[in-house]
C-alpha cells in the first residue's frame, strides 16, 4: 500500500518471455478440477460465488414477489411444484425455507467465498510478493468442500420439507421443532462450509506470516492483506464455536441429548450465546475484506496513498477484537438484566469509533486527491455512503431499550441489508470491476459498469430504504403476510427488487461481452495511483508469478 | 529443510487455536452452568446453609410443578403459594406419585421467575439436589427449605417484586438424555 517503491527486477512482462514454464498450464481437467494454483482457485471461488449469488438472489426475488401484496398469493403454488400433496401449512413452512436458504446462501456461499476465497486467493499472494499460497493443496480442499456443502443445503428441501429454521438455526425450533432430514442436512452443510473456511483461514495466516517478499514488513502490507489476515483470525476463533454449537444441535436432534432442551435441564439460551459468539464476528468476516478492497480503490482513483495507513490497519484489528465481546446485543430480548444490557449497548457503540476512523480516513484520502470517477471508484464511494447508513441504524439498534421495540422488525432487516447488501456487495462489485482487467486481461465496458452501478444503487435503495419505515411501524420479520397498512412500502420494496434485478442483467451482459470482446487490458490500467504489486504484473498475470521474489524498498514512507 | 517447516509450524499453531476454540465451544456447557449458578442468571437459585433471619417484610412464593415427556409421574406442590418473611426460613412440600408400571428415577430442574431474583433465592435443602427413585404406585413427600435473601430489598430492579415463582420440572434420569442433561442442569 501507500507509496512503497518496488524493484521490478524481472517480473511483469519479462516473466512470460524469460521463463517459458512460468506460463505453462496443465490440461483443462487437471487445471480446474485438481487445481493448486491460487489464481485458478480464486477464479473457481468467484464463479461459485456468482452461481450461489444468482440462486440466493432469485430466492429473495420469490420472497419479494410474495410480499408485494398483502395475503398469501404464491407460496401454495410453489410448494406444489416441490411436493404434490402439500398442505397450506407446508406452504407457510416453505416461506421459512426460503428465508433460511436466502440467508445461509448469501452468507456462507456468496459473500464469504467471493471475498475471502475469491479475491483473497487471487490477490493476497500477489500483493505480498509470494508465488502462491502456503498450502496449495489444502487450498484445493477448501474450495471443493464448499461444493458438497452447497449441494447438501440445496438438496434439503427436496429430501424433506426443507430447513425452515432461519439462518440462526435457533433451538428449540431446530431441535424438536422440525424433525426430518432437511435440518440435519442444513446443519451438516454448515459443518462442511465451516471446515472449508477454517482450512482457508489457516492457509491465509501461514501465507501472510511466512511468505511475504523481502522488505514487506507487516506495517508495509497492503490494507487488503491486513483485512484478510484479520478476517482469517476471526474465522479461526469464531467458526469452531459454531461447529460446537451445531454439533450439539445434531446430537439433541438425533442422539437424545438435551443440551438445549429445558425440560431435561438444558437451556436454549445457551445456543443463542454460542451462535452469536460466532455470529457477530461473522458479520465482520463478511465486511472486513470489503474495507480492504475499498481502501485500495479509493487510494488508486484519488491518486493518493491512503490516509492514515496504520490507523486503518489497527482500526480493523480493533473492530475484530471488540467484535468478540458484543455478541449479546443480538439477544436483548432474552431476559437480560439492565446492567448486562448496558454493557452490551456500550461495547457495541464502541465499535463505531474504529469504524468511524475508517470512514473518515477514506474521505480524507479523497480530500485533495485527483479523483477519477471510474466504475470501481463509484462503487467504492457508494459503499462508503451505504455502509454509513447501515452503521447509523446499527448504532440505533445497539441501544438495549430501543431494541426491545425494534427486535425482529424490518428495521433490523433494513439495517443488515444496508451493511451487507449495500455494504459488502458494493465492495464486492467495486473489487470485481477494479480487478476484472487484472484477472481476465480484458477491460470491461465503462458505460455498462456505470449504468450497472446507478441502476443497482437505485434498485437496492428503493428496495431496502422503505424497510426502515415498515420496521418502525412494527412489521415483524420472517412472515409471508402482513396487514394492509404495510402494503404501500412493501409494494415499493418489491419494485426496488425488479430494478435491482435489471441491473444484474446489465452486469452479466457487461461481463460476458467483456470476456468475449473486451479491449485487452495492460498490466496497470489505472495509472500511477495503483501502487500494489498486482499492477506490476501482466494482465492476466502469468500462471506462476514471482519466481524471483520482488524486493520492497525501504524508503517508502507512509 | 528441517521439520517442522516454518509453514507447518504456523499451521500447527493455528490448528491448536481451532481445537482450543472447539473445546471452548463444548466447555461452554458446564461453564455456562457455573456462570448461571454464580450470578443467578436465568433464574438460577443459590445454595446456602442458614437463613439470616426475618427482616420484617413479606413476599409471596408461588410453587409450580411440571413433568417432562417420558416420566410417568404426578407431581404437585402441597400448597400453591406461601407468604413468608424475607430473610426467614420456609419449608414447602411437593408430592410425587409414580403412576407408571415400572421403577423410575427422576431429577428435577428448576428456576425462579422473575429470573433476575435468582441471586436472592437461596435453598438450604432441596429434593432437587439429588435424584429421586419411585417404585410403581409409590408416593413421596419431598421438602424444599429456602429463604429469600434480604438483599433483594436493596435491589432497585426488584422493588416491585411481590411474588416469586419457584418452578420445578422432573425429567427421567435414566433416559439417554441424562448425560447431557446432568451436565447442563442448573445446580444439579
Amino acid at each position: 500500500m501507500t507509496d512503497t517503491a518496488i524493484h521490478a527486477h524481472d517480473h511483469g512482462h519479462d516473466h512470460a518471455h524469460d521463463h517459458h514454464d512460468a506460463d505453462h498450464k496443465p490440461g483443462f481437467f487437471a487445471r480446474w478440477f485438481m487445481s493448486t494454483n491460487h489464481k485458478d482457485i480464486g477464479t473457481l471461488y468467484l464463479i461459485f460465488a456468482i452461481v450461489a449469488g444468482i440462486i440466493g438472489g432469485s430466492i429473495s426475488g420469490l420472497m419479494r414477489w410474495e410480499l408485494a401484496e398483502p395475503g398469501i398469493q404464491h407460496l401454495p403454488t410453489w410448494i406444489g411444484y416441490l411436493h404434490h400433496e402439500a398442505k397450506f401449512d407446508d406452504a407457510m413452512h416453505f416461506w421459512n425455507v426460503l428465508i433460511t436458504a436466502h440467508g445461509l446462501i448469501m452468507v456462507f456461499f456468496m459473500v464469504m467465498p467471493a471475498m475471502i476465497g475469491g479475491f483473497g486467493n487471487w490477490f493476497v499472494p500477489i500483493m505480498i510478493g509470494a508465488p502462491d499460497m502456503a498450502f496449495p493443496r489444502m487450498n484445493n480442499i477448501s474450495f471443493w468442500l464448499l461444493i458438497p456443502a452447497f449441494l447438501l443445503l440445496l438438496a434439503s428441501p427436496f429430501v424433506g420439507i426443507g430447513a425452515g429454521t432461519g439462518w440462526t438455526v435457533y433451538a428449540p425450533l431446530s431441535t424438536y421443532g422440525e424433525p426430518g432430514p432437511s435440518v440435519d442436512m442444513a446443519i451438516l452443510s454448515l459443518h462442511l462450509a465451516g471446515a472449508s473456511s477454517i482450512l482457508g483461514a489457516i492457509n491465509f495466516i501461514t501465507t501472510i506470516f511466512n511468505m511475504r517478499a523481502p522488505g514487506m514488513t507487516l506495517h508495509k502490507m497492503p490494507l487488503f492483506v491486513w483485512s484478510v489476515l484479520i478476517t482469517a483470525f476471526l474465522l479461526l476463533l469464531a467458526l469452531p464455536v459454531l461447529a460446537a454449537a451445531i454439533t450439539m444441535l445434531l446430537t439433541d436432534r438425533n442422539f437424545g441429548t438435551a443440551f438445549y432442551d429445558p425440560q431435561y435441564g438444558g437451556d436454549p439460551i445457551l445456543y443463542q450465546h454460542l451462535f452469536w459468539f460466532f455470529g457477530h464476528p461473522e458479520v465482520y468476516i463478511m465486511i472486513l475484506p470489503g474495507f480492504g478492497i475499498v481502501s485500495h480503490i479509493i487510494a488508486t482513483f484519488s491518486r493518493k496513498p491512503v490516509f492514515g495507513y496504520l490507523g486503518m490497519a489497527y482500526a480493523m484489528v480493533a473492530i475484530g477484537l471488540v467484535g468478540f465481546v458484543v455478541w449479546a446485543h443480538h439477544m436483548f430480548t432474552t431476559g437480560m438484566s439492565v446492567t448486562i444490557k448496558m454493557y452490551f449497548t456500550a461495547a457495541t457503540m464502541v465499535i463505531a469509533v474504529p469504524t468511524g476512523v475508517k470512514i473518515f480516513s477514506w474521505i480524507a484520502t479523497m480530500w485533495g486527491g485527483s479523483i477519477s470517477f471510474k466504475t470501481p471508484m463509484v462503487w467504492a464511494i457508494g459503499f462508503i455512503f451505504m455502509f454509513t447508513v447501515g452503521g447509523v441504524t446499527g448504532v440505533v439498534l445497539a441501544n438495549g431499550g430501543v431494541d426491545d421495540y425494534m427486535q425482529d422488525t424490518y428495521y433490523v432487516v433494513a439495517h443488515f441489508h444496508y451493511v451487507l447488501s449495500l455494504g459488502a456487495v458494493f465492495s464486492l462489485f467495486a473489487g470485481f470491476y477494479y480487478w476484472f482487467p487484472k484477472m481476465s486481461g480484458r477491460m470491461y465496458s465503462e458505460f455498462l459498469g456505470q449504468l450497472h452501478f446507478w441502476v443497482f444503487f437505485i434498485g437496492v435503495n428503493v428496495m431496502f430504504f422503505p424497510m426502515h419505515f415498515l420496521g418502525l411501524q412494527g412489521m415483524p420479520r420472517r412472515y409471508p403476510d402482513y396487514p394492509d397498512a404495510y402494503a404501500l412500502w412493501n409494494k415499493v420494496a418489491s419494485f426496488g427488487y425488479l430494478i435491482m434485478a435489471l441491473s444484474m442483467v446489465i452486469f452479466f451482459w457487461n461481463v460476458i461481452q467483456s470476456l468475449l470482446a473486451g479491449r485487452k487490458a495492460e498490466g496497470n490500467p489505472w495509472g500511477e495511483g495503483a501502487t500494489t504489486l498486482e499492477w506490476t504484473l501482466s494482465s492476466p498475470p502469468p500462471f506462476h508469478q514471482f519466481e524471483t521474489l520482488p524486493v520492497i524498498d525501504d524508503h517508502g514512507h507512509h | 529443510m528441517k521439520w517442522p517447516s516454518r509453514n507447518l509450524r504456523v499451521a500447527i499453531l493455528a490448528g491448536i487455536g481451532v481445537c482450543s476454540m472447539t473445546g471452548l465451544g463444548f466447555a461452554a456447557v458446564p461453564l455456562y452452568r457455573m456462570f448461571c449458578e454464580a450470578t443467578g442468571l436465568n433464574g438460577t437459585t443459590q445454595r446456602g446453609l442458614r437463613a439470616p433471619g426475618s427482616v420484617g417484610q413479606k413476599i409471596t412464593v408461588a410453587f409450580d410443578s411440571n413433568v417432562a415427556k417420558g416420566i410417568p409421574w404426578k407431581f404437585q406442590p402441597e400448597r400453591r403459594s406461601d407468604t413468608i418473611d424475607i430473610g426467614g426460613r420456609d419449608m414447602a412440600f411437593f408430592t410425587a406419585t409414580n403412576t407408571g408400571d415400572h421403577e423410575v428415577t427422576g431429577t428435577a430442574t428448576f428456576n425462579v421467575t422473575p429470573t433476575f431474583v435468582g441471586k436472592y433465592f437461596t435453598k438450604i435443602q432441596c429434593f432437587c439436589f439429588t435424584q429421586q427413585t419411585l417404585k410403581p404406585g409409590e408416593t413421596v413427600r419431598m421438602p424444599v427449605i429456602f429463604y429469600v435473601d434480604p438483599k433483594i430489598l436493596d435491589d432497585p430492579d426488584a422493588r416491585d417484586v411481590q411474588e416469586i415463582t419457584l418452578s420445578y420440572t422432573f425429567y427421567p434420569s435414566e433416559s439417554p438424555a441424562v448425560k447431557a442433561a446432568a451436565a447442563t442442569a442448573h445446580g444439579s
